[in-house]
């Protein structure tokens, strides 16, 4: 089950918000196919927010194929949503970007530095980073 | 469908002046709509129009099409109404407001009513005087809910609550509202409070309405844009300057964005609906709508 949380000060939209957190929830395999998302009215009350902003976020992941809703049963984790990372993979990838990290500091890079680095890198891989 | 409500060159003047001046504004039905003005600005005013409890100096206002004061029977039924004050008789016990509700209440839904002040471990026994603020809230929360409104106003619901009974007020409000979609207007001048729950805003100033609309929308069209100083009157296009600071180098300015592009060398950032609020506020003279007829009255 996903629980949803808010940031209030990080400046994203409330529905993007619990759209990103579903993404990361099945990128991370915290999250399988068939899994039952909470209804509206569970994350409208734990999160004191508005029902649409939830309707919004389920349609946009419904239209991004990694949910489907069951009238009148609820929402569900799609089948055939791409595999998390393997751990051994996922164990690799963190090792490369730890040893960056570190050179990036010790050449002085702060957080927003190191981000604003990795974001460039991305961009200009274009074609190749969904 | 019809809007929750609807009106038009909507005035109101008491002996001491006009509280709304020619107010044209709709809600849509099913949403939440925050009702946001500095004290005076005729919030209250409004609402009362809404249920009837005032009439109309000049215009109209309609409740799901009916007009409140001349068809009372048709729109009193479906509206929910708690004012700023909460005006609960102390002296009765939870229980004892609650039977008031049924006798007066065609559509009284009793099991709704106690199900929601259970669930809050409010005692039914207990005299309203020596409940908590934030239960007494919750008290008129459900005895307005109790009626099966279709649209709930209230007036400053918030105002003397804890933040954790404002938590507990508004999660139980939106949880309401995503299992009955009924339409809920709510007056307050914290605007950050609103921000999470609202999806409709209106902004009353000085008795003129000058923003209506979807918060989404209101988001989307509004920047921030940071430029090397310039006067905001030159700014190119079609963009509505609302607010406008400068230092020496510097100008920034949060604009309504037109169908133009912004100059490509200025920086544009997203607002908040508290910046939009704010900006709006300190400028009675920028609306989003068209400007007012010319006075009638004075």
């Amino acid at each position: 089950m996903v629980n949803f949380y808010l940031d209030a000060r990080s400046g994203v939209p409330t529905y993007m918000q619990l759209v990103n957190q579903v993404r990361r929830a099945v990128r991370n395999g915290t999250v399988h196919a068939g899994d039952r998302l909470p209804t509206a009215r569970e994350v409208v009350a734990a999160l004191a927010i508005n029902p649409n902003t939830v309707l919004k976020a389920y349609t946009q992941l419904e239209s991004e194929g990694l949910v489907i809703s069951r009238p009148g049963l609820g929402t569900f984790i799609a089948q055939g949503i791409p595999a998390p990372l393997a751990p051994v993979l996922q164990r690799q990838l963190r090792r490369g970007l730890d040893s960056w990290i570190r050179s990036a500091a010790t050449a002085g890079l702060d957080r927003d530095g190191m981000l604003a680095l990795i974001n460039l890198a991305i961009d200009e891989q274009g074609a190749h980073v969904a | 469908m019809n809007a929750a409500i609807d009106a038009h060159g909507l005035s109101k003047r008491y002996r001491a002046g006009w509280a709304l001046r020619d107010c044209s504004l709709r809600v849509p039905s099913g949403r939440i709509s925050g009702l946001v003005g500095p004290n005076g600005a005729g919030k209250t005013t409004l609402l009362r129009l809404a249920v009837g409890l005032l009439k109309p100096t000049a215009g109209e206002i309609s409740v799901f099409g009916w007009s409140p004061t001349d068809q009372p029977n048709l729109v009193l039924a479906r509206v929910g109404f708690v004012p700023q004050d909460r005006p609960l008789y102390r002296h009765f016990t939870v229980d004892d407001i609650l039977q008031l509700g049924r006798h007066l209440n065609p559509r009284w839904d009793q099991a709704l009513a106690v199900a929601r002040l259970t669930r809050l471990a409010i005692p039914l026994n207990r005299k309203l005087a020596h409940l908590s603020g934030g239960q007494q809230a919750q008290v008129s929360l459900a005895l307005a809910l109790g009626k099966r409104p279709d649209l709930l106003l209230l007036d400053e619901p918030l105002s003397n609550l804890d933040p954790l009974a404002r938590r507990e007020f508004m999660s139980g409000l939106v949880e309401v509202v995503a299992a009955e979609g009924l339409t809920v207007i709510l007056s307050s001048h914290v605007v950050a409070e609103l921000e999470r729950v609202c999806d409709h805003l209106v902004i009353l100033n000085g008795g003129r309405v000058q923003v209506v609309g979807d918060i989404d929308e209101l988001l989307h069209l509004h920047k921030l844009l940071i430029a090397p100083r310039v006067d905001p009157k030159s700014i190119s296009g079609d963009a509505t300057v609302i607010r406008a600071t400068h230092t020496d180098r510097q100008s920034a300015m949060l604009v309504k964005v037109g169908s133009e592009p912004v100059r490509p060398d200025w920086e544009v950032h997203d607002v908040s609906l508290e910046d939009i609020v704010l900006a709006y506020l300190g400028n009675p003279a920028a609306a989003t709508l068209p400007a007012p007829a010319v006075e009638k009255a004075g």
